[in-house]
């Protein structure tokens, strides 16, 4: 083998560096650990920035009665209850001191009238709980731990002369592999973007931070960097992916112009009078009102337009279905050939609302879009269709200290990148929140492996070999198909046949696709050279992105329910029976293994901060007496 | 669809590149940033850009549009002439990597040369207590994306690159300022700092970063001509200088971190290359006897830095003399067919 390849030696290595990276990677050298932070982009661009409501805390600043157990309530709620309890217990009580914590760092939050973090509002949660700053929270979060970074890096500076001596960000480098000595970790092996040349990174303890998974979508709020490296990395070296099905989609993103696809457009324009048509201008949503809400929804579009002046006398317009109901209404249009030529259907407000009104009551939403794509929503309609958002599934993780479950050892996630925390959906807020408070612990008990090791472990040198062919594969062949052409067709699976509406026949469909795809992406070839070379770097983000997409087909195909992120169409009810159970995927050789594992079980003092009637929605008959039998027993003593 | 508009994109790399012409078809609503992603999809995909988030919020698409320093996701086609030929060039005060990504290395080097914010003592997490409009003069300067284009822009080093030891520029002037006015940082010598060690009289208020910033902070008004005041009012006014005598003892210089001083690049390419593999059982190794006819593995060379020496990470670690010389995955006594020993009458 002649390839060069430069080799570091760390105590800890963190891949990725959004809010989860880097707080863990703090975490790891205040614990005196020799620490590399892997970066896919420049230093502080991460997704993270992108966030932008808040980060949830129950610190009760706007009301007092705020407290822990109210917020672990509202989150086991967004998840349905399928939430790892323990990690929505520690999540709830951590979030303040993680919060506060960054105003030593530096960071500055709106501010209450007496000079405290100021808290808002957001859907499903019981009291204003988001600490933020303005609508860029996530921009302020990131650029406060990269600020903290820096500092330590001064420190160190200080004392040993070298601000790279304790903490070294390594920018635009992205890992391929995870190496192991047995099942223990011993490193992370890639390539810096730049110039193309490898690095190995020699260490006992690797922290996942990675992200989510949305690149896999047609229609995405995520960047290129989102292609699930961190799961695929984890399958690959033993662990497991649990809730892969559930993904957070938002039903109404721009699919049109390219400009502005998967931007968001907020709920709220409904609410004040869009309405949803078709490629035929029909107003369709009438046809698409379920039985058990006939009789709070109009019937014809005169009792539906009548409401928005004199609400007690008429019936709500059907656009105001609940989420899913519009979700699948829209899926349904587009797939029988209503659609707009990008794939969407239109919401119109512009020909119902006057200019002034709209950008009155919708300012950001114009400005949003006047500035972005010179689309002026007071003049033409939107077209807009479902978007990916969020992965709630992920890496399993042993739930105080982010530990990767299978059989590996030396292994953390942290955030979207690991699952269980937001069970079947995530309340907004919770995700800033969550990659504080589990980055933190992933940093911290990454430390504790390290010291408790004995022997650091070795990495084989045929397996830096492996990798190092696999890696350069792409560029040596040249009659495979292009990179960009494969994730487009990827993507095309994924939106259109495990989108947010799933059926069975579709998902067998789409495994079928995708085990078409393994074997083209297997022959992709990339033109061009290693320095900077964007359509390689795809092509060796396309493998990842593929074993993940493949864990979600089979899940979504396995759990028969809709739940949260997890919509059936041939299965449209919560079932009690599937919310006791995980789905879990394990890679077997290059085959995607998927279990049955019982969910946890709540511990009393947690369960019974929900009332029975809340909990006979969502548990089973026999968990219900098992509830009752602690009630009387409770009461006994 | 759309209809086809004529392109010139820079192609090169640090040895030298030209503008490349490129016909793209372009829809409406699109901005410079599909295009380029356009091209990647079709017949340039080895084309070199940077992008995230693509709704200005990560400020990673910096590139010059006509010669104007902007975000690639922010410039809508629909403000060129039909006809008109858009060229895209890398940031020009940087040095090219390839293509329109450039090296913005330096203002991570400026970002630590800059004191960070200096929590006060006698605050425990959670007693922090500040007012809104106390706060709000700090929030507009961490508005900054770190899209850098008012370092690309600014004069100062555009086209002096000499300059670049010395100025740290208007990213790190309002960093510098936005610590100034936090209600609650312990440090009292942002502006001193900026003066001495930022280079901010450099700066003759050309504005240049203002206009070009996306965010539209207003950097120089807010920032940099507040920062100038000051330092002027700390060094000359004499009731402040008293004061500062008298009441507080400022911090010695010697504790700045200085700028200028040398940051490692962190050790560089070296030459290593991998001992080969060594995977089977002791017994299979003494039944296959010594191979002779293995090409030895080089010796590894320790990861030097571009100051050919080593980094202090790894000099520190916790056995002495850095990597084994045979790699760290050795194990002694080594399998003889790892030995890097060839036998002399071997052909």
């Amino acid at each position: 083998m002649t390839e060069r390849i430069e080799r570091h030696h760390y105590d800890v290595v963190v891949i990725g560096a959004g809010g989860a990276g880097l707080r863990a990677a703090i975490e790891a050298r205040l614990a005196g650990k020799r620490v590399a932070i892997i970066s896919k982009s420049l230093f502080g661009k991460a997704h993270t920035v992108m966030a932008e409501g808040g980060a949830a805390a129950a610190m009760g600043n706007a009301n007092s009665r705020d407290n822990w157990q109210v917020h672990f309530r509202d989150t086991m709620r967004g998840g349905k209850f399928l939430n790892n309890f323990r990690m929505a217990e520690l999540h709830a009580k951590e979030a303040p001191e993680r919060i506060w914590e960054l105003e030593t760092y530096g960071a500055l939050f709106d501010r209450t009238p007496d000079g405290k973090i100021s808290q808002r509002n957001f859907g499903g949660h019981e009291y204003p709980r988001l600490a933020h700053v303005g609508d860029r929270t996530g921009l302020e979060l990131i650029r406060t731990l990269q600020q903290k970074i820096v500092s330590l890096q001064q420190d160190d500076k200080r004392e040993f002369g070298d601000y790279d001596a304790r903490i070294r960000v390594f920018a635009e480098t992205t890992i391929t592999e995870l190496l192991l000595d047995g099942d223990r970790v011993a490193g992370a092996f890639g390539y810096y973007r730049e110039s193309g040349e490898f690095l190995l990174l020699q260490a006992p303890a690797v922290v996942l931070a990675t992200g989510g998974v949305g690149r896999s979508y047609k229609v995405t709020s995520n960047s290129w960097e989102y292609t699930g490296d961190g799961h695929a990395l984890a399958l690959r070296a033993g662990a497991t992916l649990i809730n892969m099905e559930f993904l957070q989609f938002h039903p109404t993103g721009m699919v049109w112009p390219p400009s502005v696809k998967g931007i968001l457009v907020t709920e709220s324009v409904r609410g004040d009078g869009g309405v949803l048509k078709n490629s035929e201008g029909k107003r369709f949503m009438f046809n698409y009102v379920p039985d058990v809400f006939r009789k709070q929804y109009a019937e014809t579009e005169e009792e539906a337009d009548r409401w928005y002046n004199d609400p007690d006398n008429n019936r709500r317009p059907p656009e105001l279905l609940p989420r899913d109901e519009v979700a699948r209404a829209i899926n349904n249009e587009v797939k029988e050939g209503r659609g707009t030529p990008a794939g969407g259907i239109y919401l119109d407000i512009a020909s119902r609302r006057s200019a002034d009104y709209i950008q009155k009551r919708l300012p950001s939403m114009y400005h949003q879009f006047k500035e972005l794509a010179d689309v002026d929503i007071t003049k033409e309609p939107m077209e807009i269709g479902p978007t990916c958002h969020y992965v709630m599934g992920g890496v399993e993780v042993e739930p105080d200290s982010g530990a990767a479950m299978g059989h590996v050892q030396g292994l953390f996630a942290a955030g979207e990148v690991s699952g269980g925390m937001h069970g079947s959906n995530r309340l907004g807020g919770n995700s800033l929140s969550d990659l504080l408070v589990f980055g933190k612990r992933a940093g911290e008990y990454a430390s504790r492996y390290v010291d408790s090791t004995e022997k650091r472990p070795a990495v084989p040198a045929a397996d830096v070999e492996a990798a190092v062919d696999a890696a350069l594969a792409p560029l040596q062949r040249d009659a495979g198909e292009n990179p960009y052409k494969l994730q487009q067709d990827l993507q095309a699976v994924m939106g259109d046949l495990v989108g947010i509406i799933r059926r069975k026949g579709e998902l067998e469909d789409a495994l079928v696709r995708l085990a078409e795809l393994r074997e083209r992406v297997a022959k992709v070839s990339s033109s061009g050279g290693r320095r900077y070379n964007p359509g390689w770097h795809l092509a060796l983000d396309l493998r990842n992105m593929l074993v993940v997409s493949e864990c979600t087909a089979k899940a979504a195909l396995e759990r028969e329910e809709s739940r949260g992120g997890h919509t059936r169409e041939d299965f449209p009810a919560m079932s009690a029976k599937w919310r006791t159970v995980n789905l879990v995927c394990s890679l077997d050789g290059d085959k995607v293994r998927l279990e049955h594992k019982p969910l946890p079980t709540m511990r009393p003092e947690l369960i019974h901060l929900f009332d029975r009637g809340e909990l006979s929605k969502y548990l089973t008959e026999g968990e219900l007496t098992d509830f009752d039998g602690s009630v009387t027993e409770g009461a006994g003593k | 669809m759309g209809e086809k508009r004529q392109f010139k994109v820079w192609r090169g790399d640090e040895t030298g590149g030209d503008l490349t012409d490129y016909e793209v078809e372009v829809n409406e609503g699109e901005v410079v940033l599909d295009i380029i992603h356009r091209l990647q999809a079709t017949e340039a995909p080895d084309l070199a850009c940077r992008w995230n988030c693509k709704a200005g919020k990560c400020g990673s698409c910096s590139m010059e549009i006509n010669g104007m320093p902007r975000l690639g996701c922010m410039t809508r086609m629909s403000t060129f002439e039909e006809n008109e030929t858009v060229t895209v060039t890398p940031l020009r005060a940087f040095p090219v990597i390839r293509d329109l990504v450039t090296d913005v290395s330096f203002n991570y080097e400026k970002a630590r040369e800059t004191p960070a914010f200096a929590p006060p003592e006698d605050l425990a997490p959670g007693e922090y207590r500040m007012q809104q409009v106390d706060v709000e003069r700090s929030q507009e300067f961490r508005k900054c994306i770190e899209c850098f284009l008012c370092q690309n822009t600014c004069h100062v080093v555009r086209d002096h690159d000499e300059n670049k030891n010395a100025f740290s520029g208007p990213r790190y002037f309002i960093r510098a300022a936005e610590l100034d006015m936090h209600p609650l940082d312990a440090r009292e010598d942002r502006k001193t700092y900026a003066q001495q060690h930022q280079g901010l009289g450099y700066c003759n208020i050309t504005k240049c970063c203002t206009e070009v910033c996306p965010e539209h902070i207003k950097i120089t008004d807010n920032a940099i001509i507040p920062m100038k005041e000051r330092v002027v009012d700390r060094k000359y006014d004499p009731l402040v200088w008293l004061g500062s005598k008298i009441f507080r003892r400022r911090p010695n210089d010697d504790e700045l971190v200085h700028a200028g001083s040398t940051s490692t690049a962190g050790p560089a390419m070296s030459g290593a290359e991998l001992p080969d593999a060594h995977q089977r059982t002791e017994e299979q190794e003494v039944e296959r006897g010594v191979n002779w006819h293995r090409r030895p593995a080089p010796a590894q060379l320790p990861a030097v830095g571009a100051n050919g020496r080593l980094g202090v990470s790894e000099a520190a670690f916790d056995r002495s003399g850095a990597a084994s010389p045979f790699g760290d995955d050795v194990e002694f006594p080594m399998p003889p067919r790892d030995l890097n020993y060839a036998h002399p009458d071997q052909d």
